[in-house]
């Protein structure tokens, strides 16, 4: 396949060369000047200490009064030092994969249902699905604390993970719908004429046909949800903070911010090996299939 | 042995009568043929033989049991689909495997059925494959696999060999025909194209907006066919309109200014009505003017144009009175690509037992 294609593309490139690179040079630079440079930042600021009065100490010569200057491996020490991190990390990710099943569980029939509508109601019905987005975020967590206030569940664990899921429920809808739109009717008709129960229909045709959408709907729930700090701080109590509370509290609060920069590294690589991991296991999963 | 019976069915989609009070009967073992133009009711009739669609009125019996109440799943009876819908997250393997592991059979018993119908269709080395990964025409061979892997009492095939270049298409003909006779199954086919209906079938059920307009074997449909609509739908065919002039142990008919003709007598026919005269250019015999032709339907005319098809060629001629007349002549020697050209004044002739009349 890719030596009939790779003839074509080669003839016209030298043509297009010149419009390709002017068409991706601007996003590419914007990637670089604000996601790859402030990243590589962060990373060195990870390795220093805090100024004084917040920010970073210097790198080089005397600093202020109080002030430790030059590299230091300190952030990583105290992280590893007390399990009280890691404890937060895992509740983090363990609150971040309550959402992402509790919205797969809930997107899925809504998602399916909209596939399975007529054509014309479907643009509609997605729009619904958005509909949320037009009023403000905050507006939107706020309303849950009045709605869960009367029933005495707010400040706890389960307010945080209700506030969660409703926020990011179209999140996993959206790719989850666009994956079973695609669908091929044929293969049911197709599974049921060979005997498949409509269980069977779903289970073994319907669902691992689906399993892009599911990865990247629970990609876009899980990072995010793991990163979220307001809904906690405004619907949890001082138990439920997240890694994002410990990171916005570094950076605004004790104003430390080579620990937060090295909260943010750790969260990063952590995330990335979840990642990998899933990506792997997917893999494995489809050459099973 | 009558193994399905459609009886007086029914389909109305709006105002629009799909099928329209059919009724026949498919023998156990046969390879039957659904044939007609899309739209004809054939597809329809199909999906409510495999239970996706319910008939209006009528009822659909198999080994003498009212299909009525028994969905798709449970049906004896598989389909293979225009598209094959294979499943594409599975390998050629597992979707074979499919209807067994859906009937419940124990792994060991899956593995050899699976195995045994993979070499059926000459597959049993592309097992671990995945459907993206094979040619049309083994995709074909896997849908046809899978269809037949745990005997269902009828396969039903809708267009299948639709999707293939002319010549895989043949191939895949004698395929078919090979492989129904080794399984002994009961084929429904349903296609659009009579070359391959007739090339097929036992028998052939054509049909025309939602109803059977005649059902017979292939060599009868096309010798006899008993409409204008079979006539003219199954192969090439002269037709001429004609007007009962009298009737006997032949017909004698009019054709216009043209003159008379000696026909084959058609129960019912009437002195003074009217109707169409159909014959094959291959019956139509071509020579040259001057021959006189040892047959009693005979005209003169010149040749308008020919079609040099390779073994044949097609020869157009103009008769009198604005009336023109296909005539097939066989290449028989070689090299040789026609043996009249246009212009040329030649004499049309064909015997009285030949052609046929039939309702306008």
């Amino acid at each position: 396949m890719s030596a009939t294609e790779s003839a074509p593309r080669s003839a016209s490139s030298q043509g297009s060369g010149l419009v390709r690179w002017l068409t991706s040079a601007p996003p590419l630079a914007f990637l670089t000047i604000f996601f790859l440079v402030p990243s590589l930042i962060m990373v060195g600021a990870s390795f220093r200490f805090p100024g004084e009065l917040g920010a970073l100490a210097p790198l080089f010569g005397p600093g202020a009064e109080g002030e430790e200057t030059g590299l230091t491996l300190e952030n990583y020490q105290v992280f590893l030092g007390d399990t009280i991190y890691v404890q937060i990390f895992v509740k983090s990710f363990g609150v971040a994969a309550l959402t992402t099943l509790a919205c797969l569980v809930m997107a899925y029939p809504v998602a399916l249902l909209i596939a399975r509508s007529p054509k014309r109601h479907r643009n509609l019905l997605v729009l619904l699905c958005v509909l949320p987005f037009a009023s403000n975020f905050l507006v939107r967590v706020y309303a849950w604390m009045i709605i869960l206030g009367p029933f005495d569940l707010l400040f706890s664990r389960l307010a945080v993970l209700v506030g969660m899921v409703y926020v990011h429920l179209p999140f996993m809808i959206l790719p989850l719908y666009t994956n079973l739109e695609k669908h091929d009717p044929t293969l049911l008709d197709a599974a049921q004429d060979l005997g498949a129960s409509a269980w069977n229909r779903f289970w073994r045709v319907t669902f691992p046909l689906s399993l892009p959408g599911i990865f990247s709907g629970s990609a876009l729930v899980f990072i995010p949800v793991l990163g979220m700090f307001a809904i906690p701080e405004i619907l949890g109590g001082k138990d439920d903070w997240l890694v994002g509370n410990l990171i916005k509290e570094s950076f605004l609060g004790t104003r430390d911010w080579p620990f937060g920069s090295m909260l943010s590294l750790m969260l990063t690589f952590a995330v990335l090996a979840i990642a990998g991991l899933a990506a792997w296991l997917a893999r494995r999963g489809v050459a099973r299939a | 042995m009558a193994q399905l019976e459609i009886r007086n069915v029914t389909r109305r989609f709006g105002d629009f009568v799909a099928v329209d009070d059919v009724s026949f009967e498919i023998k156990s073992g046969e390879f039957f043929t659904l044939l007609g133009p899309s739209g004809c009711g054939k597809t329809t009739l199909l999906r409510m033989i495999a239970g996706f669609d319910l008939p209006d009125r009528g009822s659909i019996v198999l080994d003498g049991v009212d299909l009525k109440d028994t969905p798709a799943e449970r049906r004896p009876i598989h389909t293979v689909f225009q598209s094959y819908a294979l499943f594409p997250h599975m390998t050629v393997e597992q979707n074979v495997a499919f209807p067994l592991r859906m009937a419940g059979k124990d792994d060991a018993t899956i593995r050899s059925t699976t195995r045994a119908a993979l070499e059926q269709v000459k597959l049993d080395d592309k097992g671990g494959r995945y459907p993206h990964e094979l040619s049309g025409g083994q995709k074909q061979r896997v849908a046809l696999a899978r269809g037949l892997v745990n005997r269902p009492r009828l396969l039903l095939l809708d267009e299948p060999l639709g999707a293939l270049d002319a010549k895989l298409r043949e191939q895949m003909q004698l395929e078919l025909i090979r492989l129904q006779k080794d399984v002994g199954v009961t084929f429904v086919f349903v296609t659009h194209a009579q070359a391959e209906a007739l090339a097929l079938s036992h028998r052939i059920a054509v049909m025309n907006h939602g109803r059977i307009e005649q059902l017979d074997e292939p060599s009868r449909l096309y010798g006899f066919p008993k409409t204008r609509f079979v006539a003219d739908f199954i192969g090439n065919v002269n037709m001429l309109d004609a007007t009962v002039a009298s009737t006997g142990a032949t017909l004698s008919l009019a054709l216009g200014k043209l003159g008379t003709i000696a026909a084959p007598a058609k129960e019912g026919a009437q002195p003074g009505q009217q109707g169409v005269y159909v014959i094959r250019p291959e019956q139509v015999s071509i020579r040259a003017a001057a021959d006189a032709a040892p047959e009693p339907n005979q005209f003169e005319g010149r040749v308008y144009d020919f079609l040099y098809i390779g073994d044949v060629t097609t020869y157009i001629v103009d008769l009198a009175d604005g009336h023109r007349i296909e005539a097939l002549l066989a290449n028989s020697l070689p090299g040789r690509a026609r043996f009249f050209d246009v212009g040329d004044r030649v004499r049309v002739s064909w015997k009285a037992e030949a052609g046929a009349f039939l309702d306008a």
